[in-house]
């Protein structure tokens, strides 16, 4: 089982949330979150004042997958995320030992 | 405990005097003889209704939306207790101070303490009441002192301005309308000052530089992000302030004639070329144009076309506005210069804007019996001059005096633990959003 941490633009959450369920992925965990890569942040100017804004919104997605689906998961988010610019975020695949379904105790492949 | 109970006795009987005091004053108060007129008594009672909207919410609400969100209640409550104090203050000794009998120039007699003699009958040369006009004079006195809070927000302490409040309005702002209003010697001098520009805005805008200098600049200023919260506030806020204003220099006509329609159109035209000034600048400057900027825009005109409003015609109301725009955008960007902390630009906005305005009314001045440098009186500029130049050095040095004494006896700031916690929870024990 793979673990896949993804980092988008907030704006593209839904088309990515779609394009996941269309192959079947069939759960996933969300958060707001804040960070820089290449991007940086922007400049904010008040009454002439400019504040330099290092972190940027993003969203975080998380979801458990079994090993046969890692590529075709990679595929869809990615060209589901992408706009071309600077700021599309990262794939992170990690492994991922175990996997347990609290109501029915279900362990592993079964329980993704 | 003793103590406490002590002290609510001898209020008690403070009261009471007080109390007995205006019983005796209404008795012998003779009933109005001159004609009312109902028109003017109307517009002048809405006008005093729109002068308090101006402060809360609307400054409140300006001011409010510019600071953090830790310091939004803290904020706005400065405005809220402005208003409350000025007007015990005022009904008790401010008016007759500013408007009694004049003595030497200086300041009014005590006649009118406690309110004494101020009845329904006519105020002398109007057919308005005078409980209206005093009531009106008030809310100017409110809306004054609560600008300053721009100064000082996030860092002082909400008892020292209570006090502050009480000294600024009986020594500082009462002398000043005094002057200009009450028959003291800038009135007579011939300075033109129709609806406060430099009793209300030069002398708060002054008032909050010397505050910001005794003060001192807030923990972490120029080091971290200090940007506004909520910047719907501050737009909602200044169109409530545009919507006010109108009360505040049309009312100042006291009666519902045609000067006070000239001082209407003047104050909206002024105050549209103020947005425009100011984003025009600050567009040519930062490549974009700010809704702070437009709200701060429409502030500057309002307060520059407020000295002037009875005195000229749309076309020059439109150059005053766009000029108080450009100039107090320079003004607040120029700032940082300087390196003191006037947290939300009482200066550059109202000081610096009322000094303009105060001047271009000595420019532009031609209708209402006023004439200025353009319309062949060259001398009103000179006189208007010394109006600023006398309101600058009095409110800079009572306000800075009167600081520097409350500091020595109960400290001004916060302590620093308690800035950064932020003033809603350490002084009021509150947070604006849970």
């Amino acid at each position: 089982m793979k673990l896949v941490k993804a980092i988008i633009k907030p704006f593209k959450l839904d088309e990515v949330k779609d394009a996941l369920t269309e192959i079947g992925i069939q759960g996933m965990t969300v958060t707001e979150v804040k960070g820089f890569g290449r991007q940086k942040g922007h400049k904010e100017t008040y009454r002439g004042t400019e504040y330099q804004i290092d972190f940027v919104p993003k969203v975080k997605l998380e979801l458990a997958i079994a090993d046969d689906l890692e590529e075709k998961v990679i595929e869809t988010l990615g060209k589901a995320a992408k706009t071309g610019s600077i700021g599309d975020g990262k794939i992170f695949i990690s492994d991922l030992s175990n996997v347990i379904r609290i109501r029915t105790g279900e362990t592993g492949d079964g329980a993704v | 405990m003793k103590d406490k109970r002590v002290s609510l006795k001898y209020i008690s009987i403070l009261f009471s005097v007080l109390l007995l005091y205006s019983l005796a004053g209404s008795a012998l108060a003779d009933e109005g003889s001159a004609a009312i007129s109902a028109g003017d008594t109307g517009w002048l009672l809405t006008s005093s209704a729109l002068v308090l909207a101006m402060t809360i919410p609307g400054l409140a609400l300006f001011y409010g939306g510019m600071v953090r969100d830790k310091n939004v209640l803290s904020t706005m409550m400065y405005s809220f207790i402005s208003v409350c104090v000025v007007s015990v203050v005022w009904v008790l000794w401010g008016y007759t101070i500013a408007f009694g009998t004049d003595v030497g120039g200086i300041v009014g007699s005590f006649e009118f303490l406690g309110s004494n003699g101020v009845g329904p009958e006519a105020f002398p040369g109007t057919a308005v009441p005078h409980l209206a006009f005093m009531v009106f004079q008030l809310m100017f006195a409110g809306i004054t002192v609560a600008l300053i809070s721009g100064a000082i927000a996030e860092r002082m302490k909400f008892v020292a301005f209570v006090l502050f409040a009480v000294l600024w309005v009986t020594l500082i702002y009462a002398p000043l309308a005094h002057w200009v209003w009450g028959g003291g010697w800038l009135g007579e001098l011939g300075a033109l000052d129709f609806a406060g520009g430099t009793v209300v805005h030069i002398s708060s805008g002054v008032a909050a530089l010397a505050a910001a200098l005794v003060l001192g600049k807030r923990h972490g200023y120029g080091a971290e992000k200090m940007a506004p919260h909520n910047l719907p506030f501050t737009l909602v806020g200044a169109a409530l302030l545009w919507v006010g204003w109108f009360g505040f220099n049309a009312g100042s006509a006291l009666a519902a004639d045609g000067i006070a329609a000239g001082a209407f159109v003047a104050t909206h035209v002024a105050t549209s070329a103020g947005v425009l000034g100011w984003l025009a600048v600050e567009w040519m400057y930062t490549g974009k144009p700010t809704a702070l900027g437009g709200a701060s825009g429409a502030i500057a005109g309002l307060v520059a076309i407020t000295p002037a409003a009875g005195f000229v015609g749309p076309i020059s109301s439109i150059w005053i506005g766009l000029g108080a725009g450009i100039v107090c955008y320079l003004a607040v960007v120029w700032k940082a210069k300087f390196g003191y902390d006037d947290a939300l630009d009482v200066l550059g906005i109202h000081g610096i804007g009322g000094t303009w305005g105060a001047v271009a009314t000595g420019l532009f001045a031609s209708v209402g019996g006023a004439t200025g440098l353009f319309f062949g009186n060259p001398g009103q500029v000179f006189i208007q001059a010394v109006g600023v130049g006398a309101t600058w050095v009095f409110s800079f040095v009572g306000t800075f005096i009167i600081l520097k004494v409350l500091d020595a006896v109960i400290g001004l700031r916060v302590g620093r633990e308690e800035e950064i916690i932020g003033l809603d929870l350490s002084e009021h024990s509150e947070r604006a959003y849970t």
